[in-house]
């Protein structure tokens, strides 16, 4: 235990680099990306003196290392500065947004984690029954679709000729839960079946891969059933690739929804961040940027230290 | 043309008849045809009713907008600042013609250098301040100086100074002659918003005198406003509440309009309008001004350095075959002018024969420049305008018969018009149109300007421009004018294939005027004071 | 490997003489192809020859190595005939693209050869390895040779905008007028190479970097985890966005950065894998007998870790579809006017929503879906046939 305790703190400290070394990343591709803020911010209306106003007021015209060390001290004092476009505090303009994504990030989780674990533990219990093929086929069509395309889809069966639910996820904060989850059923549901392949998949074969090891032909040679030999046999000692699928997955209902953000006008992080690259408002770009990558790491650290506890042999190496 | 402002406003307000009206507009100088259907568009427009909550969607924006009439650029900040907010000095009414908004009249000096405006009395702004000359002459130096980030600065460059003459006269002195001023000041940067007390002027507050007080602005999401109850213009703003959503998807927007999430949709998707139509609780509605796609080459560069290249060019595109196609019809033919049918002085197809496909003729021209084939790259984004990446791709097959090898390079749709636009030898450009002949040519085709997209210079096309700005004959400008339209569709450095139409839908209770405005979409981006629910 | 294989076997059996002879009629026969077809082009008809003759004698060799049985020397004769017979009705055609004729009618025999040679194999798969074996099998045949199956050209605009199925156009025109199916047949060519391309490259960054890590831990384990942490950790769309715009949207480009951000997800992977293997006895025991690191990755580590990694790989091969259409989405992806599927979803994706006003039209956009769709199902079930005969082959110990 001492030890997971010791490599927590050692990947914690680990993440603060990822971090950091993230964040001079996508500095330097928003700076290498042709155009800046004063140009994106006027469009086809810019002049070369309008353009060389706007760097100056907003201090575009310093070296890039300057600015890039002074936005740094700022997050170091925890302050994440000012949208340069619109002058609003990032702090602000993100955190509803924050909320909005996590929300449907949660939510979808909550419908399809459970559902693709079970789908896939079922799949390798009967597999290659008709049950597995069907379910096999189903979830595989439906990840081959793209996601806006899928979202088309369920929004005209759901929306346009059964009508149950909205087309569009128009939430506000002052919406009670209940509300919000219908409002944002579709996009969760689009997400559900965006993921949920992927993560089933994987369950049965990480499954499956384990029934001819030894110990669980030996349970097999106990006489105990199908059933009890999965679930309690091969399915813990498979729980290592299968977190490690959950967790991508999981990141990727938060950073990646940015499509169906858009296709379900969805007030998220996602659509902040596209529009915020393409008006090279590098603030909010890297207090966005800084967010999901914050996020994926401690997934990534929890998946982890996850692995190591199902497993024993990493728990304690000889 | 102010005279007839008011008049139509007597009439709106019921103190005059139709009979006197149509009496009274012909003795200010209108025709009969004006002064009828002013007085029918008027009358309609006197009978909607109050009421209802108007949801919009509408595309052009994003998360970064602001409230800042200097900072507005796309759709979605034009229609919430221009359209529900705010006024201008002027006001271009549905018909095209010039009206005064805040200003109830005005008068030029002799060499229109100078121009006088006298405001509207007892005008209130949101928060109850009293419009005065300070608020105007503080809104229009938002845009002056060094060091206006304002996008307008084009626009006002002429103004040397304005200053308050009393509380209601505002006067401008300009660096020369320019008798369509007061066009100018009717653009969507040059609304009026109240001044601060410490000198400039109050954006932030979204204060204005428009039609509708802000109740709530999330940017890239939604706007909602409440109707203001002491608006100033009699017969309009009938809605109790406007809510404006931002959706940039197409499909979204048309699925938010089948499920009835909302009432009025922007920028229709052209591939399935004619599917949309056939819905029986949706109207699909189109104005068509002077909004015109162009593909400028940099005439300095070879080989659009020569004339007969860029005549092959625009030979070898099939005009005909885009509006069909990717426009569906939602448009007009362009004539590689970009003088459109919202304009005054446009040159007819009589003046100006319309260009036609002709891959011989084409041909003819690259031979007289001296080549048998020619290979180019056009640049393109869906930015550029509408369709514009499909609509290139056929007009890549049309110049394959004319033995031109057109290379399409599909840019990112960001960082288009800093990266590839005024960069790139030959692309794609759109321009909503200007609502006078010199405004669109001074600042697109004059030598020199800052956006002349082709960097094209003409000794005499440039020397008719300074000629025309200050002829007062309404006779001699025409032949001016159309002078100059034969320069550019001869000479010129752009391809202009079509005027496009701007395409709306919305639900059937809305309620339209006979007549809209075409210089924006949705009537001019004065839908939420022109519109109403049945 | 293969060389080995084949030489010894070319040097212990015979070849049949159906096989010579079907041999002597394909090359006779893509002989006069190319002499009739690149008569004005003296280079490309001395490159063919030359051509034919080193496939000629491959195939002599690969031949060789058959089963011995009368039905598989009738299989491969049979199919190659077939093929020579459809290219003479359509003479016109094949003999318009030489190459794709050649490739196409080098995929057939090699299908056939592969087919005989792993009867045994093949005779106990499942239909639903059969299905996915048959639609990867065409999905490949139709994408070599996709100028002689397609009616039109790629690009051509040959009649209105959306014009109904039948008649001159099988599936209907486009948005642009332009013929579905020559699209959807070019599409094939351009998507799946595209794909395959980038997901093998992916694999071979991801799987090597991975078990590299799993085995040699410490510091190599450290910073490759780090790089793909901070790889992973930038939103993949907007990453790839950035690197776009920068770079620009060509082919390669767009290739590599597919490429590299989907090996990050096979790294994760392959490291999760083999650290469970890494730790098992037998590798112990391999790295006591001082075996190199090489040598325990490529033989103790791969071969069990090769089921997630194909199921995998048979996931990540359908997610390039997606991402590039994504990419159009956002107005980045492959350049028009060439057809790829992701695209052609995304150009025609608001039909959809009209599909109850007009059914034709509104199920447009789902023909590149279903193709799509189609060939994911197809090599999934593939990768299930495979993952179930290995656990299937260890039930047998």
């Amino acid at each position: 235990m001492e030890k997971i305790l010791k490599m927590v703190a050692q990947r914690l400290a680990l993440g603060l680099l990822t971090l950091f070394v993230v964040s001079l990343i996508i500095f330097l591709a928003v700076e290498l990306l042709p155009g800046d803020l004063a140009e994106a911010l006027l469009g086809q209306s810019a002049t070369p003196e309008t353009v060389a106003a706007i760097r100056r007021e907003l201090k575009l015209d310093l070296p890039m290392h300057e600015r890039y060390v002074s936005w740094l001290w700022g997050i170091l004092q925890g302050d994440m500065g000012r949208s340069l476009a619109n002058q609003r505090e990032i702090s602000e303009l993100i955190g509803g947004r924050l909320a909005n994504t996590l929300f449907l990030a949660l939510f979808a989780a909550f419908v399809s984690v459970p559902l693709a674990l079970t789908l896939g533990v079922l799949a390798a219990l009967y597999r290659n029954s008709i049950y597995d093929r069907v379910v096999n086929a189903v979830t595989l069509s439906s990840i081959s679709f793209p996601e806006f395309f899928v979202a088309y889809i369920l929004v005209l069966l759901l929306a346009v000729v059964l009508g149950w639910f909205p087309a569009i996820s128009n939430v506000s904060d002052d919406l009670g839960f209940w509300e919000r989850i219908y409002r944002t059923a579709l996009p969760a549901l689009t997400l559900t079946l965006v993921v949920i392949a992927h993560m089933m998949r994987m369950t049965r074969a990480a499954i499956i891969s384990l029934l001819a090891s030894p110990y669980i032909e030996m349970a097999n040679l106990k006489g105990l059933t199908r059933t009890h030999v999965i679930v309690h046999h091969a399915l813990p000692n498979a729980l290592a690739p299968i977190i490690n699928v959950v967790v991508i997955n999981l990141a990727y209902l938060i950073v990646g929804v940015i499509v169906v953000e858009v296709v379900f006008v969805y007030p998220g992080l996602g659509q902040l961040l596209v529009d915020s690259v393409s008006k090279r408002d590098i603030p909010v770009v890297q207090a966005s940027c800084m967010i999901f990558a914050a996020t994926y790491i401690l997934l990534n650290l929890t998946a982890d230290v996850l692995s190591i506890m199902t497993n024993p042999r990493l728990m304690h190496p000889r | 043309m102010e005279k007839l402002g008011k008049l139509k406003r007597m009439l709106a307000s019921g103190t005059i008849d139709r009979r006197e009206f149509m009496g009274r507009a012909l003795a200010a100088g209108a025709t009969v045809a004006l002064a009828s259907t002013l007085a029918s568009g008027t009358l309609k427009a006197a009978t909607p009713k109050k009421g209802g909550r108007l949801r919009v969607a509408i595309t052009g924006g994003g998360s970064g907008d602001v409230l800042d009439p200097a900072q507005t650029l796309d759709s979605y900040m034009i229609n919430v600042s221009f359209g529900q907010l705010r006024n201008n000095l002027t006001e271009i009414a549905p018909n095209g013609d010039l009206i005064g908004e805040l200003a109830e009249s005005w008068d030029a000096s002799s060499d229109a250098a100078t121009w006088t405006f006298k405001l509207r009395k007892g005008v209130e702004f949101h928060n109850g301040k009293t419009l005065d000359a300070d608020d105007v002459v503080a809104s229009i130096n938002h845009h002056r100086g060094e060091d206006t980030k304002s996008a307008a600065k084009g626009i006002i460059a002429p103004i040397e100074d304005v200053k308050a003459d009393g509380k209601d006269t505002v006067v401008f002195k300009l660096s020369g002659g320019s008798a369509d001023f007061p066009y100018l000041i009717s653009d969507y940067h040059l609304v009026i918003c109240p001044a601060k007390d410490g000198g400039g002027m109050d954006w932030e507050s979204g204060v204005g005198t428009g039609g509708y007080v802000l109740e709530k602005f999330d940017p890239g999401v939604r706007t909602s406003v409440n109707r203001n109850p002491n608006y100033w213009k009699e017969g309009r703003a009938h809605f109790d509440s406007i809510e404006t959503l931002y959706i940039a998807d197409v499909g979204a927007r048309t699925s938010a309009l089948k499920t009835d999430e909302i009432d009025v949709m922007s920028r229709v998707d052209l591939k399935t309008v004619n599917l949309l139509k056939r819905s029986s609780s949706i109207q699909v509605f189109k104005t068509t001004g002077n909004q015109h796609s162009t593909l400028p080459m940099d005439t300095r560069q070879a080989p659009y350095d020569n004339n007969h290249v860029r005549l092959a060019l625009k030979y070898a595109i099939d005009r005909e075959q885009w509006l069909k196609v990717i426009l569906k019809g939602y448009g007009e033919l362009g004539n590689d002018f970009p003088i459109g049918p919202a304009n005054q002085f446009r040159a007819t197809t009589d003046d100006i024969p319309q260009r036609a496909y002709d891959p011989d003729k084409a041909k003819h021209h690259l031979k007289q420049a001296g080549l048998d084939k020619l290979a180019v790259q056009l640049h393109v984004a869906d930015t550029a305008f509408e369709g514009a990446v499909d609509a290139v791709t056929l007009y890549r097959e049309t110049a394959k018969a004319a033995g031109i090898d057109l290379k399409i390079v599909r840019e990112p749709n960001d960082g288009y018009w800093s990266n590839v636009w005024l960069k790139k030898p030959w692309c794609g450009s759109y321009w909503g149109g200007r609502p006078t002949e010199d405004w669109m040519f001074s600042q697109v085709y004059s030598e020199g300007a800052d956006w002349n997209e082709t960097f094209w210079s003409h000794e005499r096309f440039n020397k008719l421009l300074v000629e025309a700005r200050a002829e007062l004959d309404q006779k001699k400008r025409r032949d001016l004018y159309v002078e100059m339209q034969r320069i550019v569709h001869d000479e010129g450095g752009a391809v202009i294939p079509l005027f496009m139409s701007y395409v709306h839908a919305a639900r059937t209770r809305v309620q339209l005027p006979e007549q809209m405005a075409s210089n924006w979409e949705l009537d001019g981006h004065k839908q939420a004071e022109r519109w109403w629910f049945a | 490997m293969a060389v080995t294989t084949l030489e010894s076997a070319l040097a212990t059996q015979p070849s049949p003489w159906a096989s010579r002879l079907a041999v002597a009629a394909v090359h006779f026969f893509v002989l006069v192809l190319f002499l009739e077809s690149l008569r004005d082009n003296t280079w490309w008809a001395i490159l063919g020859i030359l051509l034919i003759h080193v496939y000629s004698v491959l195939m002599l060799r690969f031949w060789s190595n058959l089963e011995r049985s009368t039905a598989g020397d009738t299989l491969i004769v049979t199919l190659t005939l077939e093929y020579v017979l459809i290219a003479v009705l359509f003479w016109d055609r094949f003999s318009a693209w030489p190459w794709s004729a050649f490739f196409g009618l080098f995929l057939v025999q090699a299908c056939a050869c592969l087919v005989v040679r792993f009867w045994r194999e093949l005779s106990k798969a499942p239909p639903t390895a059969w299905f996915g074996l048959v639609v990867i099998l065409l999905y490949v045949l139709v994408a070599a040779t996709a100028p002689i199956i397609a009616p039109f050209t790629e690009t051509e605009i040959v009649g209105a905008e959306y014009e109904l199925w039948g008649g001159q156009f099988l599936l209907g025109t486009d948005n642009l007028g332009r013929d579905m199916l020559t699209r959807l047949v070019y599409g094939a060519r351009n998507t799946i190479g595209i794909a395959f391309v980038a997901t093998c490259l992916a694999f071979f960054i991801g799987a090597f970097g991975g078990f590299m890590a799993a085995a040699l831990g410490g510091w190599v384990d450290m910073i490759l985890g780090r790089v793909v942490d901070v790889l992973m950790a930038i939103p993949s769309l907007i990453f790839a966005l950035l690197l776009l715009t920068i770079l620009g949207t060509s082919i390669p480009v767009l290739i590599v950065i597919i490429a590299v951000l989907d090996s990050t997800r096979v790294f994760r992977l392959a490291r999760a894998v083999g650290m469970n293997i890494v730790v098992m006895d037998f590798v112990e025991v391999a790295r006591l007998r001082g075996e190199g690191l090489w040598w325990v990755i490529r033989r103790e580590v791969l071969p069990n870790a090769m089921p997630p990694l194909v199921a995998e790989f048979g996931l990540r091969f359908c997610f390039v579809f997606l991402f590039l259409s994504a990419l159009s989405f956002l107005g980045l992806g492959i350049q028009p006017p060439t057809a790829d599927w992701g695209s052609m979803v995304r150009d025609n994706a608001t039909l959809i929503s009209f599909v109850v006003d007009d059914f034709q039209l509104g199920i447009m956009p789902l023909l590149p879906a279903a193709a799509i769709a189609l060939l994911t199902v197809g090599v999934n079930f593939v990768v299930d046939w495979f993952l179930h005969k290995t656990s299937g082959l260890r039930d047998d110990h």
